[in-house]
């Protein structure tokens, strides 16, 4: 026993926690520019978080797809421009746009792949959702189907470019820019605000036309809605197809901003989403920015202040006392994620 | 036994403790995304426990089961919250106590922190087999106490079960500790078998696997963790084989995407799982030929 408080001592003392409060004005000094790169690490959580959340909100079950769409997305833009189709492909490529400008084609290749692969997971996963026999657990059924998928699209992109990480030169170079002696780096100032207008122009569609309404009546009570003729069957092709072009675009941004993508790429920015999504609330599109934004935040001064090992402790922390105390997160409603997985 | 059946036997039975483990709150309705907390915990506080070095040097056998009891009681003071959460809430709050466990481990030096840690003593077959057929036991033995029919009422219908009396919370509560302190020997033998732990190795997409070997193999009935965890080591290895045999690579190469593909398909013709209770029932039935009784129904009631 003595020589674990000795150890628990010495923790505290030295090495992790006071790490923290070492050279403390040095890095009080580099805080703006940690908040910028917070807000740009942000902007790729958003979007994943409002995936998810879209489909938590509308359908009610969590959706392990999501870090798959992210993915595909992802490495589409990466084989599209670095030359993972193939020779042949690449020339053709280059011979529509351009050398050097297969991104725009790789844009609209990974939306395309992204789109087809959320029809396909719609067919199996909620079409699938209501068990003919009730019990507690026969709401994972859609939640297993997805993380089968999730399986299967890992394993796909592993077969054909290996587990190593892929790089991928930028098309954009390093161009930056400075605001009061901050950097910002260009490329990734337009990932968040074109994350931002997505979310935006989302959050009016669901607000303000006959799409939207059709949407909130489903996610309000899905057996009413076809008695208002709401054509279910129609409309929850749509949630599956808009929330993986988000996925799709986030994972577009993910692979021209930080280059390097592997088949697990999903897993590691989904499971974070997943607790900014929890954190701003169930369901709630603006709560999934917030949330993003904050994690992303907790991510970065965590590592600014204490070193890149805590990582975990604040973020998923954070998570397990919002589950605990306020389970709607911050702007969520009380109804979403009852019953349902 | 040959070195290859023998390790992958370990595997097997090391998979099979792990989804007992989280089969007992999914048998009372809760989904635990968090076996890899558990198994954290068990691991480190075993090897802990163990080592001569730095740790207190208690033979394995002491170690192990005290590695249990103090898992046993972390899930129980956690259950308390965890619980207060539902559903998707449920799925999300054991998840991220997994996190924070690994978050936590990775930064305890005396505990080796990210290099990880090495184990004193080994636990080869004959202690690991031995082990998991307990578990095994244990697990059916429960299921047909009276506990593990509350279990199987929470599970069927909880507002029923209110209705009828039964405590929902303390069952609850005794699902997940049982179930986690079963985990937890899972974790431990690992790092005896191994030597050696790192907390790299209990991630998310080990939670994720366990929990589809449970809910694959059937939450109904304890054979379902036991055919889950044992046809979903077997498929991916016997792809392996095959591949080996007829000399086609892409076999090996593809076998994960069979498996996924197996996963979704299960879901869509056997949501239930495999092994379902209606399927035990016919499978078991002794009176064949008989003409079907009528009574049985009045005697399941009561039994």
């Amino acid at each position: 026993m003595a020589s674990f408080i000795d150890s628990a001592l010495t923790w505290i003392g030295s090495s992790k926690a006071g790490q923290c409060f070492a050279d403390l004005d040095g890095k009080l000094d580099l805080l703006p520019q940690q908040t910028a790169n917070g807000l740009m690490l942000g902007g790729v959580y958003v979007m994943v978080a409002v995936a998810f959340t879209l489909i938590i909100g509308m359908l009610n079950f969590l959706n392990f797809t999501v870090p798959a769409l992210f993915m595909v997305g992802a490495v589409m833009m990466w084989a599209s421009i670095s030359g993972g189709f193939g020779s042949g492909a690449d020339q053709v490529m280059a011979a529509i746009v351009g050398p050097g400008n297969q991104w725009i084609l790789g844009i609209v290749v990974a939306l395309v792949v992204v789109s087809l692969c959320s029809l396909v997971i719609e067919r199996f996963t909620y079409r699938y959702m209501k068990a003919r026999y009730g019990d507690a657990t026969e709401h994972a059924l859609p939640l297993v189907s997805s993380l089968g998928f999730l399986i299967i699209f890992e394993h796909v992109v592993i077969t054909i470019w290996g587990s190593d990480s892929l790089t991928a030169t930028s098309p954009f170079g390093n161009s930056s820019f400075y605001i009061a002696s901050i950097q910002f780096s260009t490329p990734q100032v337009i990932s968040l605000l074109v994350s931002l207008g997505f979310v935006f122009a989302l959050s009016y569609m669901l607000r303000a036309t006959r799409l939207g309404r059709a949407l909130r009546s489903i996610a309000e009570k899905p057996d009413t809605a076809p008695l208002m003729g709401v054509e279910v069957g129609r409309i929850v092709p749509i949630v599956y197809v808009l929330a993986g072009l988000l996925c799709g675009i986030a994972g577009i941004l993910f692979t021209l901003n930080y280059t390097t993508v592997d088949a697990y790429v999903g897993d590691t920015v989904a499971t974070v989403a997943i607790a900014g999504m929890v954190i701003g609330g169930l369901g709630n599109v603006w709560g999934a920015v917030i949330g993003g934004l904050i994690v992303a935040m907790l991510q970065i001064y965590a590592t600014h202040f204490c070193g890149a090992g805590v990582v975990k402790i604040p973020v998923w922390g954070l998570l397990l006392l919002i589950l605990i105390f306020k389970p709607t997160g911050l702007f969520g409603h009380s109804a979403i994620g009852k019953g349902k997985f | 036994m040959s070195g290859y059946l023998e390790s992958q036997l370990i595997i097997l039975c090391l998979n099979v403790i792990f989804a007992y483990g989280i089969f007992l709150p999914a048998a009372s309705g809760q989904l635990n995304l968090g076996a890899a907390g558990f198994i954290t915990l068990g691991a480190y506080s075993s090897a802990w426990l163990n080592a001569s070095m730095g740790g207190l040097g208690l033979p394995m056998f002491f170690s192990i089961p005290l590695a249990m009891l103090f898992c046993a009681f972390v899930a129980f003071v956690i259950s308390f919250p965890i619980l207060r959460t539902r559903g998707v809430y449920m799925v999300l709050a054991t998840f991220a106590f997994a996190e924070v466990v690994s978050g936590f481990v990775i930064n305890l030096d005396f505990l080796g922190g990210a290099a990880g840690m090495p184990v004193d003593d080994h636990a080869n077959i004959n202690v690991v087999l031995p082990v998991a057929l307990g578990v095994v036991l244990f697990s059916f033995y429960f299921m047909a106490t009276r506990l593990g029919l509350t279990f199987r009422s929470i599970h069927d219908d909880e507002s029923v079960a209110t209705l009828f009396g039964v405590n929902v919370r303390s069952a609850k509560v005794a699902a997940f500790t049982i179930g986690a302190a079963l985990t937890s020997l899972g974790g431990a033998l690992y790092g005896h078998h191994y030597n050696y732990i790192e907390t790299q190795t209990f991630n998310v997409l080990l939670s994720i696997y366990i929990l589809l070997y449970v809910l694959l193999g059937g939450t109904q009935t304890a054979w379902g963790p036991l055919v889950g965890a044992a046809f979903f080591t077997a498929i991916p290895e016997l792809l392996r084989q095959v591949s080996k045999e007829t000399g086609e690579q892409w076999i090996a190469d593809t076998r994960f995407i069979f498996f996924g593909a197996i996963i979704v398909l299960m879901m869509v013709v056997r949501p239930e799982g495999l092994v379902t209770r209606t399927m035990v029932e016919r499978l078991s039935r002794r009176d064949k030929g008989d003409p079907p009784a009528k009574t049985p129904a009045a005697g399941e009631v009561s039994s």
